[in-house]
Order: C-alpha cells, then structure tokens, then sequence
C-alpha cells in the first residue's frame, strides 16, 4: 500500500505495512539515518521527530496514523529558529560525548524550547526524561537548554 | 576499560625501554608520500619487542604534511565519546606548531602488528582509558621531529641558519627578512632530509594547546545527524535482518515455523542457524515484524535450569579455598592475632549489561571471495579475525570498515556480534544489516562479571587498620580475551584496585579465585576490575572507619602519608564538598578514593534517602589528578560521564538469570539514570604536568563505594551488595 508522508516539507511516497513504525521508514526506506533506534518501545527517545512540532517517539509511531502532518526530522531542525538555537547551544556547551542519543536530545529540546522559552529545572525534566543518555551527559544537556533560553530571550526582547 | 595500567606490573614487563632513551632510529622514520608530502612512520614505544625484531621497524601510527598544508594523522584509536580525536591530535599540533583544525584524522585499518596499542601489548584496541598515555611521549616527539625537519628545510632554502627560523600556525618564518612559507611547500624537501637525532620538547610553561579546553573535532556532525555510526551504513542494494538467539546460553533451535513470518510484507528470508533465527527483510520494520511472527522452539541445554543464586553460591563455596597470591605485605595472620578488634564482611556486585545506546549491529556482505564488513568497533582486528572464520575466508579477504561508536564501554571491544552477522550473511545472497533489537542486545550481551568478595580486617587499640585481608572469586575477562596476560591464577586487570592500594597498610594479604560462571559469557565494562575492588576495598575502608569511631576523611588522610597525590586529592574533594558541614535528615555525604588507570580520584557524594528507601544522589565533588591534562573540558565531561554511568549501576544495574535465562530485556527492567535523577558534578584538577593519567573509566569505579558510604552516613545502613536495595532503607 502506498503511504504519502511529509518530511521535512517534502511529499514522499513509501509502500509499506502501515503499522510500520515512521522510524523504520526514515531510516531504512529513505535513507535519513540521522533519527536513531534504541529500544523500540519508547522508552529512550533516541527516535524523536517533531509531528507538526510536537516530540514524537517514531519507533511506536504508525506511518498510516500521520497522514499530511508535517514529519521533522534531525536532518532539518536546524531550520526551525528553535532548532538552531538548541544546535548552537550544544556544540558551544560541548554536550555530545558518542553522540548517537543526541539527534533525539535534541529534537526533544527543540520541542521544549519552541512551546516554553522559559523553561524551569522542572521543566527540562518533565521534557527530557524521557530521553536517555548513557554516556551521561544529563549537565550539559541542561546548561545547553538554559543557554538557547537566554539566547530566545534575547530573540524575543530585540 | 581493560587489562593493565601503566603502572601494573604486566605494563611494566613491556616497558622495554624508558620512553627518553628511545632509539630514534627505531621510534621514527620520515619519508616522501605519496603526492610529494613528508610522511613521518612511527612506532610507538613499549610496542611487543617480538614485532620489532623480526620487522627491525614497526610503525603504528603515521603522520602526513601534505602538500596542501594538511595534516593527516592515521589513528589507531576509535572515538567513542570520550574525546579521543581531539585529545591525540592535540599532542602533534601543539608540538608540530599548526591549528588543531588542520590535523585530520583517518580510521586505522585492521592490522594489529601496525596499530597496536603498546600498552595493550600489541593488540590493537581502544580501551583501558589509555590512549592519551600511550601517545603522550611519541607523538609529541614525531611534532617535534617533524617541525625541526621542516624549520631545516626553509632555513636550506633560504641559506640561513635554522636557529634563525621559527615554526608558527603552519609556517616557517624568518624573522630578520620577514620570509615565511608554508609547511605544504616544505613538506617535499623536508623529507629529503635527515630525521633529526635530538628534538626538545617544549616546557611546560610554553605549552599553548595542552591544558586548554579545546572544542571537540566531532561535535559538528553530532548535532545535526550527519554522523555516521556503524548502524547506520547503508551499502548499496542492502537488507535488513534482525535476529532471536536461544535465550538460555548455549541452548539450540528445535523446531522453526516460519510461515506466518515470510508471509509478511517486506520480509525476503528466513535464516536457520544451530543456536538462533534471522529475519531478513527490506526494512528493521518488517524483519520485526516477522520475527515476532515467527514460532520457535528451542531446546534449552545445559543451563536450562541456571540462576544467578546457583552462580554466587558457587562463588562463595569457591572463596572458603585460599587462591592465588596477588599480594602480601608483612604477616597479616600474624597481626591478625595481635589486632585488638577483627572487622568482617562479605561484598558482592552483580552481572551488569552494557546497555550502549547503539545497539548490537554489524553489515556484511560475503560474496565467493571475500567479506566486507561495516561496524563501529573497539578492537578491529578481532573483527577482522572472527570474521575470516566465520566466512571460511583467508583474513586478506575480509575488509573491514570502522565507524563511529554509539557507545563502547567495552562492549565493542569483543566481536562476537560480528560472527553472528557473517554467519547470518553467508547464508544471503547482497549486503545485509544484521541489527540486535534491544532485548536481544541486553539478553545477549556479555555481562561484566558476578564477582563475591570476603574482607576481614584487625584494628589496633586506635583503630588503626594493623592487617587487610582480601579474598575474591570470579571471571578473569582478561584470561579469555588475551590468555597471555593470565598467569600464575592472576591477571592486571581483576586486580586493579585490589592491590597496590594507596594506603600505608602495614600487613596486606589479597587473593583471587578465577571461577568461569556456566551459561553467561563475562567481558569488559567501563572500569573492569576497579568496578568491583574499588567498591570493596572502599566500602570496607569506611566499615574500618566506622569501627574505629572516626570521621572517614580523617581516617583515610592517617594513612596516606606515603602517598601525598592521593592525600591531596582527597583533602580538595572533603574541602571542595563542604565535608563535616551539617546536613538535614537523611541526607549523607560519602567518601571514596583511588588510584587506578594511573590517575587518583576521590569522589563527595551527597545522598538523600527518602522515608519509602528510595535513595536520590544530589551533588557530587570530585577532584582528579590525572598528571598533565591534556584537554580539561573532555577530563570534566568523562567525569560527568562515568559518574552518572556508575549511579546507573548502584542505583539500578542488575542482570539475573531465572531458568537460564536474562530476566531483563529492556530499559523498563533495565533501567538507566535519568536527567531528572542526575546529580550536580563537581570537578576540580590538580593542575600538574606528570605524564597522563587515563580519564575515561576512573570515574565510574570511584563513585559506586561513594554513594554507598553516603547511604551509610544518611541511615546508618550498611549495603554490600549493588544495585541499592530501597526496602532495606525504608523507614520504619
């Protein structure tokens, strides 16, 4: 069966099952390997994507349940003013250690970042506990959020 | 993450020569490369003498001046987060006078006689936190070498005297004229030259790079998903395969019913192996969702029936027999006998999976004459080795391509993944990506061994420690991984941190059992034996204190006049933390010091303990001297790193075997800490300029007796075993 997705702004067309997780499509269909598997069940968050901006967990995502919803990827965060704030933070705070959490830190950070510019500790928990990190870079990844806040603060002043 | 350190006795025996009576001769040899540059070959020292004589020169690490102005380092060390690629190429910039940005790195090939890691005596791994000690000396010489060789060929040029020129940012300048020109236009007459006898290095105080925070050369890609990491090759035309393996070690496919699974849409095979089934597939989506289509029956084996009780009471059976002598100072039984007081306890810590981010996965693809191979791997030529076997296939037949590693820890230092793969592919016609779901990767790993400890200990009439008795069973993962290093019952690596303790004990008796559990195959895990004797011989440490009545600060500090690095940093860890200060209910501060990975390190945790048991870390204080410190900002991330990975394991880490088979599958049942359970972590550097210490394990073993200890001072409770057990704390 034929299943029209948009990634990224782009129409696609992929023939799958479609219970097929979005994340499999990504990775394996269209070749975008920077969304990461780690557990399948969403329990890390390795996997986020935005899905008309919201951090979606792709592994238990279907690809017949998105229909024309916007899919965002790590590939295109970037692009989003929220994005790049949450990219410019993580490399000047040096957040990544192996890095193969990261793209989902960070599209969960987007998340945040683009729907509260002032998070509280609490809420970088709420928004990022789901997301683990194994080599620990838990620190950075909050000193990163408060960074790119202070910077949207700054966007929003001006 | 493995076998010895450098100041174990087995790096020692491979220490031939002092690293400043080198043969230069022998260490470095400069050429032309290919395209017109200098090509400098090194061969790093403490490199296994037997290479060296029959080769006369064995190079292990080559740097090119291209004519470009490039600088390019072959690398026989992997980055698997812990800033390896920035860390080394800083030795060669600071001395070689360049931008770190112009060095750049490429992957090693397999080949262990060339890029064997010295320290590991020979065998080519990433691993035992110790690339930056095994560089330190070499590659700042081969900067220097090469920077003396290209000043010479300017000062040639010019016909002046080199003392005349100096190297800065990529140039040779003469100052009197105000000439200058580019390495790359060097490079082809500079090898033409002699490689200089005698280079300097610079002092310390001349040093512009080393000691800096230098950003990591990785970074950029780890953030907008362009890194490539072994799971995410993609060679042309290739499938997916995912795979059960009998979920009892050693156990066996009965029967297979596959019809429901290849009636699936995506999935193009189903492959039948002895001891698992593959799922081949276009996409990981289908290749799941046969396999859970699929009806197996397995024939269980042998440890159908295996717990990890059966484990440990074999452990402790095996502890009531002496074992072999790791260490004796002075008559502890002697002393034993005088000692006012006897302190007992037995300590044990569980199996622990890796849990790497990236899961298990390696690409194959075996055609009639040769394998390819597509991993992100800590040990290549394992790979390469266990894939020729594998295929059945000379090993010049198996390429091998590295990746980026989505986490190491150790696990990727074996290559049992890699077997499995090529057994799957032989039986595929392309390229296949053999990829572990999570269960599989967490059911199937090898597991950081089950270790069972017995401690006793006499006190005098002060409560000083007067005798320190040791006895421990478990798997020797060096024994099975490099046979050589386990000798007489021993290896260096299940007793570090054991023996050689940094504190003044007067009369010290360590032993070691080696006990292979049945049905689970033990490996490396970040910190290896330090894991497990750190936690004993400081948790036992605090016990003595304890007994003795004194401040365990205090307690250890009387014993560490012999060892003024370690006193010092214990003393900035206790100052640092506030020790003695008050603290709510409850709460608790611990302490732990050591000296392993040739780095001291002691650790403040402050532990809070709810009324429920639960335990909750909130800040911990280390202080580190680690010798000179090459790049502080990766010395502080590995710190924060290893500290949250070894909370991981006492707070949670614990894999069980129930009728053979890993009661934990995913990171529900095997559970990781959290950004909302990390604690606030402190470091603080001794700034110094000793030869470096390894940084990317210590912090795991030192913190695991730390928060243990702080438990003990929130509720005077003493646990010997991890993970934390909260009913053991709740309040009543």
């Amino acid at each position: 069966m034929a299943i029209a997705i948009k990634v990224n702004g782009t129409d696609r067309t992929v023939d799958v099952d479609g219970d097929t997780p979005l994340l499999w499509v990504l990775r394996d269909v269209l070749g975008m390997t920077g969304t990461k598997f780690g557990c399948g069940m969403a329990l890390c968050g390795a996997c986020t994507v935005h899905i008309d901006g919201i951090a979606t967990r792709s592994c238990i995502t279907p690809i017949d349940s998105i229909g024309r919803s916007a899919i965002t990827t790590i590939e295109a965060i970037g692009t989003t003013p929220a994005g790049a704030k949450i990219q410019k933070a993580w490399v000047d705070r040096e957040v990544p250690q192996c890095g193969y959490c990261q793209s989902g830190q960070i599209m969960s950070a987007a998340a945040l970042l683009a729907s509260n510019p002032n998070p509280t500790d609490a809420d970088i928990d709420d928004a990022m506990s789901g997301n683990i990190c194994r080599c620990g870079t838990y620190l950075r990844i909050r000193e990163a959020i408060k960074q790119a806040t202070q910077s949207a603060a700054q966007g929003g002043r001006q | 993450m493995i076998p010895d350190r450098l100041s174990s006795r087995v790096a020692r025996a491979f220490a031939t020569r002092p690293t400043n009576d080198l043969s230069r001769r022998r260490f470095l040899q400069a050429g032309a490369a290919a395209g017109g540059g200098l090509m400098l070959s090194l061969s790093l020292p403490f490199a296994n003498s037997d290479v060296e004589a029959a080769d006369g020169f064995a190079p292990n690490a080559f740097i090119r001046i291209e004519r470009d102005d490039q600088i390019v380092l072959t690398m026989p060390y992997v980055e698997m987060g812990q800033g390896t690629y920035t860390s080394i190429p800083m030795l060669i910039a600071e001395e070689l006078e360049v931008d770190l940005n112009q060095v750049r790195l490429e992957h090693a090939p397999p080949n262990a006689k060339l890029y064997g890691n010295p320290l590991l005596g020979g065998i080519q791994a990433t691993g035992n936190s110790n690339a930056v000690r095994a560089s330190w000396q070499p590659l700042r010489q081969a900067g220097a070498t090469a920077r003396t060789m290209l000043v010479a060929a300017a000062a040639k040029r010019w016909k002046v005297d080199p003392a005349s020129c100096r190297a800065q940012a990529g140039e040779v300048l003469h100052a009197r004229t105000g000439r200058r020109v580019k390495y790359g236009d060097l490079a082809a007459d500079a090898a033409r030259l002699p490689v200089p006898q005698n280079v300097t290095l610079k002092r310390p105080q001349d040093l512009k790079l080393i000691g800096t925070p230098a950003k990591r050369l990785d970074t950029p890609a780890k953030v907008n998903g362009t890194a490539v990491y072994g799971i995410d090759a993609r060679p042309p035309g290739v499938k997916i395969a995912t795979l059960a393996q009998s979920p009892v070690f050693g156990g066996r496919v009965k029967r297979v019913d596959d019809t429901a699974a290849k009636a699936v849409k995506g999935v193009r095979q189903i492959v039948r192996l002895d001891d698992a089934v593959a799922v081949v597939a276009d996409h990981m989506g289908a290749a799941k969702k046969g396999l859970a289509a699929l009806v197996i029956e397995w024939d269980d084996g042998p440890h159908a029936k295996l717990s990890t009780d059966d484990v440990a009471a074999e452990l402790e059976k095996a502890t009531l027999n002496s074992g072999a002598v790791a260490q004796n100072i002075g008559n502890v039984s002697e002393a034993m006998a005088r000692a006012a007081r006897k302190v007992e306890a037995i300590y044990q810590v569980p199996f622990l999976a890796h849990a790497t981010m990236e899961p298990m996965n390696c690409t194959v693809h075996v055609r009639k004459d040769g394998c390819e191979i597509w991993i992100g791997s800590q040990a290549m030529p394992r790979v390469q080795a266990a894939a020729a076997k594998a295929a059945g296939l000379p090993l010049d037949k198996v390429v091998v391509h590295n990746h980026l590693i989505g986490g190491g820890f150790g696990r990727r230092l074996e290559a049992d993944g890699a077997a499995r793969a090529v057994e799957i592919a032989k039986q595929v016609d392309g390229p296949v990506k053999v990829v572990w779901t999570r269960e599989e990767d967490i059911q199937h790993d090898m597991y950081r061994p089950y270790w069972f400890d017995r401690m006793s200990a006499g006190l005098d009439e002060k409560g000083k420690p007067v005798a320190w008795n040791h006895r421990y069973a478990g798997s020797s993962v060096l024994g099975r991984w490099a046979p050589p290093f386990f000798k007489d019952g021993l290896d260096p690596d299940t007793t570090e941190g054991a023996i050689d303790l940094v504190y003044a004990l007067p009369n010290m008796h360590v032993e070691y059992l080696r006990v292979e559990p049945p049905g689970i195959p033990t490996a490396f895990w970040r910190s290896v034996g330090p894991s497990h004797n750190v936690f004993v011989t400081e948790s036992f440490m605090d016990e003595l204190a304890a007994a003795a009545k004194q401040d365990p600060v205090a307690y250890r500090l009387a014993l560490l006049d012999k060892s003024p690095r370690a006193k010092a940093v214990l003393e900035l860890a206790a100052q640092k933390a506030g020790w003695g200060q008050p603290l709510p209910e409850r709460v608790g501060r611990g302490v732990s010091l050591q000296f392993v990975f040739a780095s001291y390190m002691a650790h403040v945790a402050e532990v809070e303990v709810a009324k429920d048991g639960a335990v909750r870390v909130r800040r911990v204080v280390c202080a580190v001297d680690c010798g000179t410190a090459v790049n502080p900002d990766t010395i502080q991330a590995q710190i924060q790193s290893a500290v949250v990975f070894g909370i991981t394991a006492a707070l949670h880490g614990d894999i069980t075997l129930k009728n053979g088979r890993v009661e934990q599958a995913n990171f529900d049942t095997y559970q990781m800490l959290r950004i909302n359970e990390a604690p606030a972590v402190e470091v603080h550097i001794v700034r110094n300029f000793e030869p470096p210490g390894g940084m990317g394990e210590a912090g795991t073993s030192a913190i695991v007796p730390a928060v243990f200890n702080a438990i003990f001072a929130a509720t005077g409770k003493r646990l010997r075993k991890p993970p934390v057990d909260p009913a053991a704390l709740k309040q009543a």
